[in-house]
């Protein structure tokens, strides 16, 4: 069994929301609907692990996530979680352009390829990779059990992301604009940064955040490929697996809500940088 | 923020009625369930490694009169999650689990009767021994539980707390150790030293094994059936049963809550006939009826077993509560020293 994947519909969730602001019909018998559905399946279940959490009160929360062990997987998780969504940030859209701009040959076979890191189970993508860039690597590529490794899995599993928010955008894209500035003299990276950057970033960012909550959550592959030493190579999910199997499910519900005020805190920030970025244009 | 608050007070309340009415329905179509034309359907839930095993049990069973009409849902997964998804409420009129505290959540649930261990064999339907696997040749020489921390030899057991099966190989460790004249500080210290020789603490026995075949590490702990299992698949591996080592022992019964009581009776009764103990003995079990195996299986001179430390109530608070058992310890131990 998994750790709560809960951290990723959160996640998934309010970029929907906002693009969905008003409902063209009526809107209190499909607001109810909507309400029913998201309580059974997001919030009464993230309202339990939250609750959950402290049972033990708050002082008791507070030692379950900062025991040494606890603490090292968070810092581990969060940190390889920034990395990943950074890198994804930038292949991502380098990914989404050349596959709606550039006439690569194998685009086609590219494009369906890209979302079978979602389709395939982490857990085989763990050991894939790890048969691949692990001890008998026949790459001669040995990244397995180290920080390293966590990275990698995590790049693979969240790989979709931010090539599949920013596709769609690049493809509406209006290119008269584009033409229309480089005529008037605009060199290359002006229209990049005064016309695409800005159309694309909302996108770029939304992706970028999936991603990182989607990180944060991972257990599959990583539990293959980190070697789970605490302290050093274990992250927060397989941390939670361990809460879980010596009956401490106070404390994987402490550790997991760490995560989602994580995730929360990413989401609300995106949010706000984007309001202040909007009001500023 | 006012609205949207209300928005999710309500959303809450209407999905918790919600809920309501999808237990209710769920209840009641299974009550509706049950024998169909003379069959039982007998639900198995067990932990992973007997499964091949059971297969075999269950084909045979059928072919007795007792067996004759019943049908078997099996369940397979990691032990722990077994016990802990019908404690949740998974249907079973079987379980069998790799240790003992998981049949014990079941009792503490109301889920097993607490005399499941009173018959003769303890309740207990196969043994099994933790050994040390090594690479085909034990280049290393690796034989004993003092091998296992010389320098330069990396070890693979999964980690205990994410695996309750891997608490049997650190009890055998601990307890070989005290068999070879240490003192209970001096075992708590040889854990601390080798888990400084794990390199990578998997999530469960089988994973270990993946690494461990996966070409990492020296030598592996691990059940001698999971070590039989891993020849029987053709790695390149050997294994050594230390002299003092802890005999593993997997408990099975009968649930309480168990539509069908008699038939899974029989079955669990079934497990300890010849032909069932014969089947798990060729998986690598050692039977616990003595069957004339086709298989041999040494008994060590210092078997041990979990009773010596006081059971596995002691066992676990002592070495596994995740605070301030010695494991833990060990554990938040392996940042701050250095390794190797």
């Amino acid at each position: 069994m998994s750790p709560p994947p809960s951290s990723e519909i959160a996640a998934a969730a309010p970029p929907r929301w906002r693009t969905a602001r008003r409902l063209p019909f009526g809107t209190t018998l499909t607001g109810g609907l909507l309400l029913i559905y998201l309580s059974v399946i997001v919030m009464i279940p993230l309202g339990a692990v939250i609750s959950r959490s402290t049972d033990s009160g708050w002082s008791g929360f507070w030692d379950q996530v900062t025991a040494p062990t606890a603490w090292a997987a968070l810092k581990l998780t969060v940190v390889a979680s920034v990395i990943v969504a950074l890198i994804n940030l930038v292949m991502g859209t380098l990914i989404a352009w050349v596959l709606v701009r550039d006439k690569v040959p194998g685009r086609q076979v590219f494009d369906t390829v890209i979302d079978l890191p979602f389709a395939l189970p982490t857990i085989v993508a763990g050991l894939t990779l790890l048969l691949l860039y692990g001890p008998s690597s026949p790459l001669g590529l040995d990244l397995a059990y180290a920080r390293t490794g966590v990275v990698v899995a995590l790049l693979f599993v969240t790989l979709p992301f931010v090539v599949r928010t920013v596709q769609p955008v690049l493809l509406e894209l209006d290119r008269d604009m584009e033409e229309a500035a480089a005529s008037l003299g605009a060199s290359p990276l002006t229209v990049f940064r005064r016309i695409i950057l800005p159309t694309i970033a909302p996108a770029m960012a939304a992706g970028t955040t999936l991603a990182f909550a989607r990180a944060l959550s991972e257990f599959g592959s990583t539990v293959l490929i980190s070697g789970n030493i605490p302290l050093k190579t274990q992250v927060a999910a397989v941390n939670i697996f361990g809460q879980i199997e010596s009956d401490n499910t106070t404390g994987a519900a402490a550790i997991s809500t760490v995560l989602l005020v994580v995730a929360l805190v990413v989401l609300v920030l995106l949010n706000v940088i984007q309001r202040w970025v909007a009001r500023r244009d | 923020m006012g609205t949207s608050r209300k928005f999710a007070t309500a959303g809450i309340a209407l999905g918790a009625a919600a809920a309501l009415g999808l237990t209710g329905c769920s209840g009641s179509s299974a009550s509706a369930g049950g024998s169909s034309g003379g069959k039982v359907k007998l639900s198995l839930v067990a932990y992973s490694t007997p499964q091949a095993a059971y297969e075999k049990i269950i084909a045979a069973f059928q072919k007795t009169p007792a067996g004759k009409n019943v049908e078997f849902t099996q369940s397979y997964g990691a032990s722990g999650d077994q016990s802990r998804a019908v404690a949740a409420g998974l249907p079973a009129d079987v379980v069998e689990f790799s240790l003992a505290p998981d049949m014990k959540r079941l009792v503490d649930a109301n889920l097993v009767a607490p005399t499941w261990d009173q018959n003769q064999y303890k309740g207990i339907v196969t043994d099994s021994v933790v050994a040390i696997v090594t690479r085909t040749g034990n280049p290393k020489g690796i034989k004993d539980w003092p091998d296992l921390i010389k320098p330069g030899v990396e070890v693979i057991t999964p980690n205990p707390f994410t695996s309750g099966g891997a608490r049997w190989n650190v009890m055998a460790a601990y307890g070989g150790t005290v068999a070879e004249g240490a003192s209970d500080a001096q075992a708590q210290a040889y854990l601390g030293t080798l888990f400084k020789h794990v390199p990578v603490q998997d999530d469960s026995a089988r994973a270990s094994l993946q690494t461990f075949t996966g070409g990492k590490g020296d030598a592996l702990l691990s059940y001698e059936n999971d070590a039989i299992f891993a020849q029987q698949n053709g790695q390149a591996v050997d294994y050594t049963v230390p002299d003092n080592t802890i005999k593993i022992e997997n408990p099975a019964a009968v649930t309480s809550t168990s539509k069908h009581p008699t038939q899974a009776k029989a079955f669990l009764d079934f497990l300890y006939t010849d032909t069932a103990q014969k089947i798990f003995s060729d998986n690598g079990y050692r039977p616990v009826v003595a069957a004339d195996a086709t298989r041999t299986f040494p008994t060590p001179s210092g078997l041990f077993d979990i009773s010596k430390f006081g059971g596995w109530d002691a066992v676990t608070t002592k070495f596994f509560d995740a605070t301030n058992g010695v494991l833990a310890k060990i554990e938040q131990g392996l940042g701050v020293a250095t390794t190797k």
